[in-house]
């Protein structure tokens, strides 16, 4: 049988509370029960970034974070993001497919965050390393540093 | 994946008495990096989940001048941690070299000793591996174990060791604390021998707490370089952690074996004045490549000397 | 004939999708909400060749959300069927990975799980499933993709090979690789009645159309596919695989909607792969560095259930001339998955090959590699004794040398070793039927409606280009309406022809809207046959490299790349560049990287995940640059353009192999170029 367990948490600041399969990642929770397919499933172990969101303030794969193992948290998803790096993702043509674009641009507001957070030099080497952990297909790096550069 | 149910643990005693109360299978949670993949792909089966990712999330500083590092504490933090940059800068460089950011921001210290062998037939329920159904067979030592150990295997298991965080740890002394006792890092991961299936000494119900590295002057000069076939997220095909002063030295690999490699008889030869070329010769005599990865003896040879040279 | 002037095509518009993508509102198959849909999950065989004996669906049947279990027992009889398609219709294994089940169930995690309650015994039979240039079963196909004689001949090579001043026989290899697009394949099928909707990551709703209506022996009429955002495809995408006929088979049989999407790790063997090759090159030439001989022998795989015969050597028979040419092809049929197309299949490995050998004459000669190509460039095309419509491969090659900077010659700069490296790169220009409709909207603005799909390529944006220049109006008064089957018929976004092929009918549905009083028009390409004299039609590039490789560790990074480019008229500067660059940086994984390893006595893909099947991230990617040469072809379509999607790919392995070589005197012939392969040696 299915274990089910009830969480609370926030999305995008609106308060969800709901009873979850413990097996439910946050990914899929918010995919298939919350209606925000924002968040991409590219792999589903951690391994492209695609689902990246803002869990309490910090990039994580919300692939591999159980959501009942995240009741209480405060998620930000790409719906919920409203910062100048999304108008330099389409002016710099940071993607191509799209599909790895909301991973990107949750990956990159963590990582601006941690750079700031941590005082860390944020050149376009560090960028390139610290945005690895996203995998673009399509191959937009290039345009995704550039875009990342003109907000930093 | 198959159900299970999830407790979160108030503290170290509710987590070991909860994971006690379990009929079969609980395995304590951490960041879920390692286990929940593991899950997805059927390789763990538990029944239950204690979730001891909240516990013990400070680094502390010891009263020797050495740190005390949760179990909870997350790989990121620990990496942007000022006392390790400065004063185990290998260990701050080796968590940068692992995973990728939105990981490392999950993944914690305890965690990150316990993750498994990245050895592809081990991730798939479908083929064999002694490791995950002890007796089926290790299709790697015929087959594809390119990237698996040259040092430390058996018959058994050919498997590497994918952290690099422990790597660092392993070359700094560094001591595990579990619920019940504190065990030497180097003494805490095991070689395959006939039990593939132990990764660690740790017992079912033994709690990693807090990982201890002890004050090292040494250490303040130490570097991490890891070879991989890409510039970022990947596991090593071979990674060195080494501290030297000119003195002092403290030497261990990765990617060589089922656990970090301390290289003991490396850091003996050259405190006997030996060239670092004939120190990682004398570390790497006990070799046994299998048919595709004698490459590895050559690369750790010469991934050692750098490092040892840019620390000189 | 000269191609018309333009306002809006040309300029770098904005991706018209780009506002949806960043708000993470652009909608990809699995997303549609439907009503109390099932979740389906394929269940893979787990061994390489044999029979099922028996299966037991007990387990799976009790598990807590489970509505039905599918497999060749009981599933829907598909008697049309053919290939990779003719899922769950016997009991025949044919290679590991293969759909054998499906679970259907009320959440994705009671499908997962149940997933591994199926039990299957086989008759298990012996598998071979490793390519190797002496195979027993090889076999020469009867025409090569698409539809090319698989082997050419003229003159003597043999001889003229002893004859020549210089000479090499070498032999190159390439690994399995796999396309790896960021979206795995997913499908929404939804029946009702006799009709069937399909939600669909593709690169073609008619292409899908058809072949659904095929294998479900229904009227395509009956066929809705939808693909209106794409999270890429590389070739993968570009003809139905079998979990989608397995998702629409799932939800005849439970009577409900069903989604499905493929694991990454089911993708493997799924959803098509490029088939290993190995190819022996043999090139002579004169004092001059003339090529005198040029002999090209693939062998290559293909599968027991279907064959896929890639066309590697056929791009040699174009590329330079000689006296004395010889292509051949050969295949293993093996007990694998049947290979299929990814990024410029054919050109891509065989320019590997051919371009790492000439640059290897290159050396013998004493001859510097662009002035060997430049030297060898032909007239007209050797294969066809046509024209060429335009071919600027040495504009580029002299174009990019000048950029540059070339000057090859290893240098050392600390530990690491610097060399450089060229190649040149070519892609055939087409052109294939499509049907588009344009509407005149009351309020100014007009609406495009083209059965076109936009996978990453930045279709909508330059269609809409296009059919703004042919209105006269601002590109914000087109609506543009793709991906859809509903649509008029249109070709899939594959070859680099689909900006080609839709982009004719935008402007032929925008003039005829212009010049009558219809509101409405449709227009249809397909009568337009080509009375033209016959052209060669290429588009074509030099691919520039620098690479660095440590002294130490020899890992290999490219720190520098440049391709220039002539492939006709650029429709979108901004968007053309990223697809350039991305072709170019699936050619540096493709160098460096890329491969899937098999184990031969498991008839098994050994890496079948993104953490062991290595693609370039951002850090492998330093400076890498695309820009291309003025060319004007007006003979492939209206707008003066050729393709563009695969061109950047297909030189950049051999630049970056070159490169190596240059820098450290190593030559690796067997992809991918990892430190294993260079450790020790350097």
């Amino acid at each position: 049988m299915a274990e089910l367990q009830p969480i609370a948490l926030t999305v995008n600041g609106e308060h969800h509370s709901l009873v979850v399969d413990t097996r439910t990642s946050l990914l899929d929770l918010l995919r298939e029960h919350l209606g925000l397919t924002g968040s991409k499933k590219g792999c589903d172990h951690g391994q492209c970034g695609a689902c990246t969101v803002l869990l309490d303030g910090r990039r994580a794969n919300a692939c591999l974070a159980l959501a009942v193992a995240h009741d209480g948290a405060d998620v930000v998803t790409v719906e919920g993001l409203d910062h100048p790096l999304q108008d330099a993702f389409v002016e710099r043509d940071a993607f191509q497919c799209g599909y790895c674009t909301p991973g990107q641009l949750c990956s990159a507001v963590g990582m601006l965050d941690e750079a700031e957070r941590w005082d860390e030099r944020l050149d376009a080497d560090y960028v390139r390393d610290r945005m690895s952990g996203n995998i673009c297909r399509c191959g937009a790096y290039p345009n995704i540093v550039a875009a990342i550069e003109d907000v930093a | 994946m198959e159900p299970f149910t999830y407790r979160r643990a108030s503290s170290t005693e509710d987590a070991l008495a909860t994971h006690g109360s379990a009929t079969r299978g609980a395995k304590f949670l951490g960041g879920g990096t390692n286990l929940v993949d593991l899950m997805r792909l059927g390789v763990e089966t538990p029944s239950e989940l204690v979730d001891v990712s909240r516990l013990e999330c400070s680094i502390d500083a010891g009263e020797d001048g050495g740190l005390r590092i949760g179990a909870g504490v997350r790989n990121s933090e620990l990496a942007a941690d000022r006392r390790v940059r400065s004063r185990y800068p290998a260990l701050a460089q080796a968590l940068l070299a692992g995973a990728s950011g939105q990981l490392r921001n999950l993944a914690t210290t305890g965690g990150n000793l316990l993750q498994r062998t990245r050895c592809p037939y081990f991730q798939d329920v479908t083929k064999p591996c002694n490791k995950r159904e002890p007796g089926s067979g290790c299709p790697a030592r015929e087959g594809e174990h390119r990237n698996l150990a040259i040092v430390g295997h058996s018959e058994h298991c050919v498997a590497t060791h994918p952290s690099d965080m422990a790597v660092a740890l392993a070359a700094f002394d560094a001591v595990v604390h579990t619920s019940r006792r504190a065990i030497p890092l180097v003494d805490f991961h095991r070689l395959p021998e006939d039990e593939p299936w132990r990764d660690t000494v740790l017992e079912p119900d033994e709690l990693i707490v807090a990982v201890e590295v002890p004050p090292l002057a040494v250490a303040a000069r130490s570097t991490y370089r890891k070879v991989r076939e890409r510039a970022s997220f990947a596991f090593a095909l071979v990674s060195v952690a080494a501290a030297y002063d000119g003195n002092d030295i403290r030497i261990a690999f990765g990617g060589l074996a089922h656990k970090p490699w301390r290289a003991f008889a490396a850091e003996e030869a050259i405190r006997s004045g030996a060239s670092f070329r004939d120190a990682a010769e004398a570390e790497l005599e006990q070799a046994k490549p299998l048919r595709d990865n004698a490459y590895k003896v050559e690369l750790a040879a010469r991934t050692l000397v750098r490092a040892l040279e840019e620390l000189s | 004939m000269s191609v018309a002037p333009t306002r809006v095509v040309g300029t770098p518009a904005d991706r018209l999708e780009g506002r949806d993508k960043v708000q993470g509102e652009a909608t990809y198959a699995y997303e549609y909400e439907v009503e109390h849909v099932a979740y389906a999950t394929p269940v893979v065989s787990t061994i390489a060749k044999g029979r099922i004996r028996s299966i037991d669906s007990s387990a799976a049947l009790a598990a807590d959300g489970v509505i039905a279990v599918l497999t060749w027992e009981n599933a829907p009889k598909l008697p049309k069927a053919e290939g990779e398609l003719a899922i769950l219709q016997s009991p025949q294994v044919s290679y590991r990975g293969q759909i054998v089940g499906a679970v259907v169930a009320e959440s994705y995690e009671a499908a997962r799980h149940a997933e591994l309650l199926v039990r299957f015994e086989y008759d298990v039979e012996e598998h071979d499933v490793e390519l190797r240039a002496d195979h027993p079963t090889l076999y020469k196909p009867g025409k090569v993709n698409p539809e090319f004689p698989t082997d050419t001949e003229e003159g003597d090579v043999e001889r003229a090979l002893e004859e020549a001043a210089h000479a090499i026989d070498e032999t190159y290899t390439t690994p399995t690789e796999h396309n790896n697009a960021m979206e795995p394949h997913a499908t929404i099928a939804i029946w009702d009645g006799p009709s069937l909707t399909l939600y669909d990551s593709n690169q073609g709703a008619h292409a899908h159309r058809e072949t659904f209506a095929k294998t479900f022996d229904m009227p395509p009429e009956q066929v809705r596919v939808i693909a209106r955002h794409v999270g890429g495809g590389f070739g993968s995408k570009g003809t139905p695989r079998p979990h989608a006929v397995l998702a629409a088979l799932a939800a005849r049989h439970v009577e409900r909607p069903v989604k499905l999407a493929v694991t990454r790790q089911q993708m493997f063997t799924l959803t098509g792969y490029r088939t290993p090759t190995i190819q022996r090159l043999r090139l002579g030439c004169d004092e001059r560095g003339m090529l005198t001989a040029i002999a090209h022998d693939v062998v290559e795989q293909t599968s027991t259930v279907d064959e896929f015969a890639e066309q590697t050597a056929v791009v040699t028979r174009m590329l330079y001339a000689s006296p004395n040419r010889r292509t051949t092809h050969r295949l293993a049929r093996l007990d694998v998955p049947t290979p299929s197309w990814m990024r410029a299949p054919g050109e891509c490995p065989g320019m590997y090959a051919l371009e790492s050998a000439m640059d290897e004459l290159a050396i013998a000669a004493g001859i510097d590699p662009i002035e060997l190509r430049i030297r060898n460039d032909p007239e007209i095309d050797p294969e066809s004794g046509n024209r060429f419509s335009t071919r600027n491969l040495v504009a580029c090659l002299r174009e990019g040398a000048d950029r540059f900077g070339w000057k090859p010659g290893s240098r050392r700069n600390g530990r690491t070793l610097a060399g450089l490296g060229v190649a040149a790169s070519t892609y055939p220009a087409r052109r294939r039927p499509s049907q588009a409709h344009a509407r005149r909207n009351g309020d100014g603005t007009f609406t495009m409606r083209v059965g076109a799909v936009d996978i990453g390529t930045g279709a909508r944006t330059v269609l809409a280009q296009i059919a703004a220049d042919e209105l006269a109006v601002e590109l914000d008064r087109i609506h543009i309406e793709i991906g859809d089957s509903a649509f008029g018929s249109a070709p899939v976004a594959g070859g680099s022809a689909g900006a080609s092929s839709w982009g004719t009918a935008v402007v032929r549905a925008c003039r005829l809207l212009r010049a009558g009083d219809e509101d409405e028009v449709h227009v249809d390409t397909s009568d337009s046959a080509d009375a033209e004299e016959p052209l060669a039609k290429h588009g074509f590039g030099a691919i520039f490299v620098e690479a660095h490789v440590d002294v130490d560790t020899a890992e290999v990074r490219v720190a520098r790349a440049l391709g220039v480019f002539g492939v006709g008229r650029i429709l979108n500067p901004k968007t053309a560049r990223s697809q350039l660059i991305g072709g170019m940086t699936m050619g540096i994984g493709m160098a460096l990287m890329e491969e899937t390893r098999v184990d031969g006595r498991l008839g098994a893909f050994v890496d079948q995940d993104l953490a062991m099947y290595h693609v370039p991230v951002n850090a492998d990617v330093l400076d890498v640059d695309a820009t291309w040469i003025d060319e004007d072809d007006p003979h492939i379509n209206p707008m003066g353009a050729k393709g563009i999607g695969e061109i950047g790919i297909v030189g950049t392995a051999a630049a970056v192999a070159n490169a190596v070589h240059d820098a450290t005197g190593v030559r690796v012939r067997d992809l991918p170029i990892t430190p294993d392969k260079l450790v020790g040696r350097i």
